[in-house]
């Protein structure tokens, strides 16, 4: 395949290159996923025989379930599955030369407006000393308060006990095919435990921590808010990320224990060839609180359904994503909220935004189970087609048991309209801008939830997304 | 000495874009710098859409003619471009524009009026628009509300008032073709446009309306009347209150 081509022609498919590499990994697994890659994977960690089975278990069912086909498409997935290096151990220093990398990649960062020494980082040339400075300088504030913030691996060798009882046990490996896939080579993430009645001010970024790493195609992470904590959790940023290879797979797994308050904030932007197959769930326990802020860009298929399973009374699950499909792209993304014990409430809101031959979906499920008396439900799905072209559905799943349950659902597809246009360029916008503009007033009360400095470099991303946009 | 025009219409005819049927058909008209003018006519004689194709709206072609502003043709600008030389239309029906602040929006404008490189300097803008609102008497809280979203009609004559006050156009069309019918919309637009062009005694305006009683607050310097899509007569501000009392059809019956 040629690696150093210009994919697409306009806008942010600009940045969509892939790097050429000429330094070898330390180590690197065959093509393909089997069970000597899974053992490899497993020796090359020294992990505990507990795990190493929990692997292979995993990979059992991996291979004994379907590839799905209610989604998105996944019919060449398998090529592409056959193809890839399930693990790929980083050097411990990173040798790309900033000089490689394109033209058009520098460009698109500056007008980005990243600083240097960060579009080194996300180019994949060098670890921000800054940031590294900063998460130490933060590590040490909050490892007096108890709070573990460490890498997936870290965690099972440093708190063995604490980890096993809590992994697997939100998202089981049987849940899903690509949990099961997840489960058998999983690599890379973060492991965070916020002891009981601790509050961070400060948001827990996985930037700081996985800058010194690359980012992990199968990561997995596990959160653990013990009760009566309050913290955020901020994942991704929205520069684009690069990858050599074509599939990333995360699982995401957080408790919330009894009158805790979590956020996790995810924010992430793949080169168009990604299929991008997370399954991230919460399980919410009594009068806690869970919100899911995700933001999906790039990517040709990104399936992901942030889920809240409200366990204990008067748990509160919320989950708030934005969605943008561009050319050729499919976003089905949506939640799931399951209601599973009394006075429990949840709310969904969904924002899409498909351009050109993009696609988007909402797939969504509110379940709720009997007995869970006066839960309370609401979803909200909203569309905005840009182009003629471009195209949404919407899958809403509701299963109520429960009689005593209220449980509303509101979708609205909208056009940007010739009139909206017209106004907006009598004032003096361009096309370009007016499209921008109303498509930043369009995620406005999302992306108002964002940290300031994301929803600033998403505003900036919209306006070169909305390039070329119209006519 | 008569000052060059900054507006002027030369057999313009003009029709919707993918229609056969012509809407203009054949429209003369100058403005002199610093004057007030009123279109005045029936339902359907083709107002708003001289309105619309002054701005340069894409549903609409002009099919002869010309329409030269400040002596270059515009008709083949962009509407950006025209409102970027100082061209502004009130619009008849303000567009909504969920979740953008009108502060957001004006911002934006004020941005796409500079060079590429150029940065608007964002505390200048403030106290611009703080002094704009206080001109107007408009509260400051207004500014951060979407634009135009659940706005009332005085409202929205409200926000296009101030859209004109921060961009200080050289032309502004103002198309209140039905807006006779809300008091509040009128005094807004009427007392806007005093206030403006006595601040700037150089702006034109163009009022666009169906009803005399916009003209009780504003006394434009000339009046035309549209029928059929063209101008059947021009006058100065008598004319109108002859229209109130004599209605259109005296037009219709001269013209056939």
């Amino acid at each position: 395949m040629p690696q150093n081509e210009v994919v697409q022609d306009l806008g942010l498919d600009q940045y969509k290159y892939h790097f050429i590499t000429e330094d070898e990994p330390v180590f690197r697994s065959g093509r393909g996923l089997n069970e000597r890659v899974v053992r490899e994977i497993s020796a090359q960690k020294e992990e505990p025989a507990w795990m190493l089975d929990f692997r292979l278990r995993a990979l059992a069912i991996y291979n004994a379930k379907p590839m799905p086909t209610w989604g998105g498409d996944l019919s060449n997935l398998e090529a592409v599955l056959d193809q890839i290096h399930f693990y790929v151990r980083p050097q411990e220093k990173m040798e790309r030369s900033w000089d490689d990398v394109p033209v058009n990649i520098k460009d698109t960062f500056e007008r980005l407006g990243i600083p240097e020494a960060e579009q080194k980082v996300l180019a994949g040339v060098g670890a921000q000393y800054e940031s590294e400075m900063v998460y130490h300088s933060l590590k040490e504030e909050w490892e007096s308060e108890g709070v573990i913030f460490d890498s997936i691996e870290d965690g099972l060798r440093n708190h063995p006990e604490l980890f096993r009882e809590h992994f697997g046990t939100v998202i089981p490996s049987a849940d899903n095919k690509f949990s099961a896939m997840n489960s058998a080579v999983w690599s890379g993430g973060s492991f965070v435990y916020i002891p009981k009645g601790v509050e961070l001010r400060t948001p827990l970024q996985a930037y700081f921590r996985v800058n010194q790493e690359q980012m992990g195609q199968f990561e997995r992470t596990l959160i653990i808010a013990d009760e009566g904590s309050k913290a955020h959790y901020i994942e991704g940023c929205t520069a684009p990320v690069y990858s050599t290879e074509s599939f990333h797979s995360g699982v995401i797994e957080i408790v919330v224990k009894g009158g805790a308050h979590f956020r996790y904030t995810t924010i992430q932007n793949w080169s168009n060839n990604m299929y991008n197959l997370v399954t991230q769930r919460a399980r919410v326990h009594e009068n806690a609180t869970m919100e899911w802020l995700d933001g999906n860009l790039g990517s040709k298929l990104t399936m992901k359904y942030p889920s809240c399973f409200l366990v204990g009374e008067g748990a509160h699950g919320s989950i708030l994503s934005i969605a943008y499909a561009g050319n050729g792209q499919h976003q089905d993304t949506g939640g799931k909220v399951v209601h599973a014990a009394p006075n429990t409430s949840s709310q969904i809101v969904s924002k899409s935004i498909s351009k050109g031959t993009g696609r988007s979906t909402y797939r969504g499920l509110c379940k709720v189970y009997e007995g869970s008396r006066h839960a309370r439900s609401n979803v909200e799905c909203d569309a905005l087609l840009i182009n003629d072209t471009s195209r949404t559905d919407t899958y809403p799943y509701i299963e109520i048991e429960e009689q005593e349950a209220t449980v509303g659902h509101e979708a609205t597809v909208s056009k940007v309209g010739e009139e909206q246009l017209f106004y907006l360029m009598s004032r003096g916008l361009s096309e370009d801008e007016a499209m921008a503009l109303i498509v930043r007033g369009f995620i406005e009360p999302i992306a108002k939830l964002l940290p300031l400095e994301y929803a600033v470099e998403l505003n900036r991303l919209i306006e070169l997304e909305m390039e070329g946009s119209v006519g | 000495m008569s000052k060059a025009p900054i507006l002027s219409l030369r057999g313009l005819c003009a029709k919707v874009v993918d229609e056969d049927v012509e809407i203009l058909h054949g429209v003369d008209l100058e403005l002199i710098p610093g004057e007030v003018h009123a279109l005045m006519g029936p339902n359907g004689s083709g107002k708003s859409t001289l309105a619309k194709v002054l701005a340069g709206h894409p549903g609409y072609e002009a099919t002869a003619g010309s329409v030269e502003y400040d002596g270059e043709d515009i008709l083949d600008l962009e509407p950006d471009e025209r409102a970027r030389l100082g061209v502004f239309l009130a619009f008849q029906y303000p567009v909504e524009i969920p979740g953008v602040s009108i502060a957001n929006f004006l911002r934006t404008a004020m941005q796409a009026r500079l060079e590429e490189e150029e940065e608007l300097d964002l505390f200048d803008f403030q106290d611009e628009l703080l002094e704009r609102m206080d001109l107007l008497d408009i509260d400051p809280s207004f500014a951060e509300r979407p634009v135009n979203d659940g706005f009332s009609g005085g409202e929205k004559k409200r926000n296009e008032i101030l859209q004109m006050a921060v961009l200080r156009p050289r032309l502004a069309v103002m198309d209140e073709t039905d807006s006779g019918l809300d008091i509040d919309a009128l005094q807004v637009v009427a007392g806007g446009v005093k206030t403006l062009s006595a601040e700037d005694p150089e702006m034109t305006v163009l009022v666009i309306t169906h009803y005399q009683r916009l003209l009780n607050y504003l006394r434009p310097d000339h009046v035309h009347v549209m029928v059929d899509g063209r101008i059947v007569r021009s006058g100065g501000a008598a004319l109108a209150e002859n229209l109130e009392a004599e209605g259109y059809e005296q037009f219709r019956a001269s013209e056939s």
